[in-house]
């Protein structure tokens, strides 16, 4: 059976050449974080709790002594690709597209076909499972049809990965973060002040409630990744799912949306927002958001309609 | 009740804000919260391991790095231009809904990366989109033509922000997963994904409105 420990190995060996090559190029900080990502994907599952704690204090202080940098691995030049995308035209596309076409057809082909009872893929694990296929026969029939020289997946992979940085672990680690708060409690507290605000049996106001919540939090901490885990445990879970008996699914999607819309309405995601009216040489600062009010707040109450509609009124 | 670990929401707040490198603040509000409720720091720590640990697999996604990389090598975000170029025509309005569809597919077949402010918008979207506005309705004055690149950058925004959660393998989709496994709630990314549709589809509908009516709103203004 095909579990996501076969996958930890894939990527592990994907952040292993990456910190091998890091250390030759004598980029000390990132070959010891992508060594330690490495250490953490091939033997996480064998290690102390202690010592994946460790691991994690490690890659934070690397990243936080600003230890990692971008890098410049021998690539093509714009020249070159230019004429290469002239020379090979929309078909450049279709290794990209073969990454979700696997995935997707595949699962859906196990779902509902006899494959499933082979019990080829770990339960529940054979999307992901299958998208790491699709990227190895993505990768292969690149490497077939273009003939590139053997080391440049390796090489661009770590040209994108050192561009990304230390945020390439930040999903990860705010889950992380999610499931010390559930410890600690944090979700109870929440839920706690947000059910004495919500009238008791109101699901719509419970709903509003948590999409307010995600939008906010997602506002003040710029991020929706960062809000995600908080709502989920003191108001999702809790409240919608396990009190009201709503759809997993659709909240746990539908509410990270409700987050986005807040991404769109503050200057703490600085990428998004304030960095394009830099680019873009804009005289204020806020105009992005400005144009963005207007789609934000009639979507967000969508989102809150789609909610109450796919997880309760469809669901019961 | 005690309240305190909610500094850990504090030091969060805070620590974006003053643009310490996130990673630390998260560690630090992970640290705080443990200890402020009342838990031994060794036992945060083995906490914090573990979770890393379980959830590993939302970090397996970048294994898709070389396979974009090496289209990159050979030009696919150049051929990415060359599409956008290829949309121009008719008005500022229709040439922004064009893209938007164009950046929500994309981005729903996991190509996120084609777009953006740097790559895409300040280079061609917005250039474009302000010489459609001044072909249709004529010199614009310096505000309008600004409302008209800051909706070029809003689009990249939405069409990325309500695309990218259809492709399953993406970290937001499995940071759902991985909350919810948590707490009891097994899902398949596939199970999530979908459910991004429909908003996808709101998105769409909302935001072309918005740019058509920015296009006529400026026709008014220019009479």
């Amino acid at each position: 059976m095909i579990t996501y420990e076969w996958l930890y190995v894939l990527a592990g060996a994907a952040f292993a050449i990456w910190a091998a090559l890091s250390a030759k190029d004598r980029r000390w900080g990132n070959a010891a974080f992508w060594a330690l990502l490495a250490v953490s994907f091939f033997f996480g599952s064998h290690m102390s709790d202690l010592a994946n704690g460790v691991l994690v204090l490690a890659l934070v202080a690397i990243a936080g002594l600003g230890g990692l940098k971008r890098s410049d691995p021998p690539t093509t030049s714009p020249e070159e690709r230019q004429a290469h995308a002239a020379r090979l035209g929309n078909r450049l596309f279709l290794p990209a597209l073969v990454v979700p076409l696997t995935a997707v057809v595949g699962t859906l082909l196990y779902n509902y076909t006899p494959l499933g009872e082979t019990g080829l893929f770990e339960a529940r694990r054979e999307t992901l499972i299958l998208f790491g296929i699709g990227v190895l026969v993505a990768m292969l029939a690149t490497m077939v049809w273009l003939r590139p020289p053997l080391m440049a997946p390796a090489q661009e992979g770590r040209r994108l990965i050192d561009s990304i940085g230390w945020a390439a672990i930040l999903p990860q680690m705010l889950a992380a973060l999610g499931a010390v708060f559930a410890l600690a409690g944090v979700g109870d507290i929440i839920g706690g002040v947000a059910r004495g605000v919500i009238p008791e049996g109101s699901v719509f106001l419970t709903v509003v409630v948590f999409a307010a919540g995600m939008a906010l939090f997602t506002m003040i901490m710029g991020n929706a990744f960062a809000a995600f885990p908080v709502m989920a445990t003191a108001i999702g879970i809790p409240l919608l799912i396990q009190t009201y008996g709503g759809n997993p699914a659709v909240i746990g999607a539908v509410g990270m949306l409700a987050g986005f819309c807040g991404t769109l309405l503050t200057p703490m995601a600085a990428n998004f927002n304030i960095v394009p009216a830099a680019l873009l040489e804009l005289k204020d600062q806020n105009a992005v958001i400005r144009q963005q009010v207007g789609t934000a707040v009639p979507l967000w109450a969508v989102n809150v309609l789609i909610i109450y509609i796919g997880a309760f009124l469809l669901w019961n | 009740m005690n309240y305190w670990p909610l500094a850990g929401i504090a030091i969060v707040v805070l620590g974006f804000a003053l643009r310490f490198n996130p990673l630390l603040v998260v560690v630090s509000a992970a640290l705080a919260t443990g200890v402020l409720a009342g838990l031994d720091p060794v036992a945060v720590i083995e906490a914090l391991g573990k979770a890393f640990n379980d959830n590993r697999y939302i970090s397996v996604t970048w294994i898709i790095l070389p396979v974009i990389g090496l289209l990159e090598r050979y030009g696919l975000q150049q051929r990415a231009r060359g599409l956008i170029e290829g949309m121009q025509g008719a008005t500022m309005g229709r040439l922004l809904v064009a893209y938007l569809a164009f950046r929500q597919l994309a981005s729903a077949l996991g190509m996120k990366d084609i777009g953006g402010h740097a790559q895409a918008v300040r280079p061609l979207v917005a250039p474009m989109a302000e010489a459609a506005a001044v072909k249709t309705h004529g010199d614009l004055p310096e505000d309008a033509r600004d409302e008209v690149k800051a909706m070029a950058a809003a689009t990249d925004n939405v069409g990325l922000f309500f695309g990218e959660d259809i492709f399953f393998a993406i970290a937001s989709i499995l940071l759902i997963q991985g909350v919810f496994e948590a707490a009891g709630y097994p899902l398949t990314p596939l199970e999530l994904s979908v459910w991004a549709i429909p908003t996808a589809l709101a998105a769409f509908a909302i935001h072309s409105w918005r740019v058509l009516a920015l296009d006529r709103r400026l026709g008014r203004a220019g009479q």
